[in-house]
């Protein structure tokens, strides 16, 4: 059977003034895929990532969202971001929520589910980050990966088609790194569709279906991680790989 | 000798006069108390609402904003006071009572919105995006997210200015409030004793000061928990 086209994006461009920090990205992802995007830093991988939930506006270009071109103007985009999660760099939980009421706020609030099913299914969510314990506690209690296991629960509540990570395990110590990349990895296996931002090329090369290499705005080169790993064909992706530690 | 005997004695004047004007002063206090919680509480509507505006990035309401806050901090208090009192009262009847509560909250409003919003800015702008990538509107996300934060982080400050608040009510005795000041005033020039009603007003705004201090510590200690 062929997959869904989850996301699509055409000759994206977008520029921060004389900045062009994103020239001409064409790009897919599958349903049930998993997509890293790699590359050094600037090459543009967060901000192409933070166009895919309108959290940075695009300049010119298309991307549809299953099937649809989606633009600010034309749609909701709370109703958007509904079915496409993110997970950040810096976590962002709610500090003055405890765990539980940080995984239940949106589904409660914006989607109108009732509290004690909210509860119920938050629960079930902390479960399988394994964090049932911490549901009352508040974030400052936590390590950084637990934090970043309860934000995966969090964008998880609101039962997305697509979940954005933004470099999820930039900010944690090494120790905590393996269990935060645990957790994606068997969301991955479930078949959730994920793109990546990472610099962990040890989870690209096992997790990702596909890997896109991106360098000064543009994408280098794209392939499935067998191939783009052991058989780089552009020069830049090649000297990326030499100087990358896995 | 005299001398001595003379203060002993005046220190146990103050005392009697402390307790035998306690009626008094206390109807003084309570509205003192009264001028100030009503101040507070609609000088912090007024300063949300400007501290909103000016965050709101929509030049004319940032221009509104700034304005408002320009005006009240660049002239006195008791300009203000009596600009309402003469002014308002001229176009339709204003109870003293109101005319006082609402130069004190237009007064305070102004110092309370610079303090809310700065705090709103202190918070993190990840914040609003973590609350916008789950689907939140960005009214929702000012509400439920943004705003508990900041009035958390603005509690010192505000606490603060509410001491403030409670002392400059005083300046109402200018258009015949009899709250503390006005009746210290008027009993000390009626006995021909005015440091000993000045002293004793004093004590009266400590114990007030004191009372406020510590409900905005048990406020600072119950928002405190999630630090915990």
């Amino acid at each position: 059977m062929e997959q869904k086209e989850m996301i699509r994006i055409r000759n994206l461009n977008k520029s921060y003034g004389n900045l062009h920090v994103l020239k001409d990205i064409d790009m897919k992802v599958l349903d049930s895929d998993v997509v890293c995007l790699i590359g050094p830093s600037g090459s543009g991988k967060s901000t192409l990532l933070r166009c895919l939930n309108y959290l940075e506006k695009k300049d010119s270009g298309q991307i549809l969202i299953e099937g649809t071109e989606v633009n600010p103007g034309t749609h909701d985009i709370n109703k958007i971001r509904e079915k496409v999660g993110m997970v950040f760099q810096h976590f962002y939980l709610f500090p003055h929520m405890t765990v539980l009421e940080n995984v239940i706020e949106a589904p409660t609030h914006v989607k109108k589910v009732p509290k004690a099913q909210a509860i119920e299914e938050a629960k079930a969510l902390l479960a399988k980050v394994g964090l049932s314990d911490k549901a009352d506690v508040y974030p400052s209690k936590l390590s950084g990966g637990q934090k970043q296991r309860v934000a995966i629960a969090r964008a998880l509540a609101m039962k997305p088609d697509i979940l954005l990570f933004d470099e999820p395990t930039s900010a944690l110590d090494p120790e905590l790194v393996g269990e935060v990349l645990a957790t994606m990895k068997e969301l991955a296996l479930e078949g959730m569709t994920m793109v990546v931002v990472t610099h962990e090329m040890s989870f690209a090369r096992e997790v990702g279906d596909w890997i896109v290499f991106m360098h000064n705005g543009r994408v280098v080169e794209s392939g499935p991680p067998k191939e783009f790993f052991t058989n780089p064909k552009e020069e830049r992706t090649k000297e990326f790989l030499q100087t990358t530690v896995f | 000798m005299i001398e001595r005997s003379h203060y002993i004695a005046k220190f146990f004047t103050f005392f009697d006069t402390l307790f035998s004007s306690s009626d008094v002063f206390i109807r003084a206090m309570l509205l003192t108390l009264e001028l100030t919680v009503v101040s507070i509480l609609v000088g912090i509507v007024i300063g949300l609402l400007f501290a909103l505006l000016k965050i709101s990035n929509i030049k004319i309401l940032t221009w509104i904003s700034d304005t408002y806050v320009f005006l009240v901090r660049g002239t006195p208090l008791i300009v203000q006071i009596f600009i309402l009192y003469f002014g308002i009262s001229n176009l339709f009847l204003l109870p003293d009572f109101w005319a006082a509560s609402l130069a004190l909250a237009f007064h305070n409003g102004a110092y309370i919105s610079e303090i809310l919003r700065g705090t709103i800015q202190s918070i993190d702008k990840g914040q609003m995006e973590a609350g916008r990538s789950l689907g939140m509107s960005n009214s929702l996300t000012l509400r439920r997210i943004i705003l508990p934060q900041a009035f958390r982080r603005a509690l010192p400050p505000l606490g603060n200015q509410f001491i403030i608040g409670l002392k400059d009510s005083s300046l109402a005795a200018f258009i015949s409030m009899n709250e503390l000041f006005n009746v210290a005033t008027t009993l000390g020039s009626n006995n021909f004793d005015e440091m000993t009603y000045l002293l004793i007003v004093a004590v009266y705004y400590l114990i007030l000061v004191a009372f406020l201090t510590i409900i905005v510590n048990l406020f600072e200690k119950k928002l405190s928990i999630s630090d915990r």
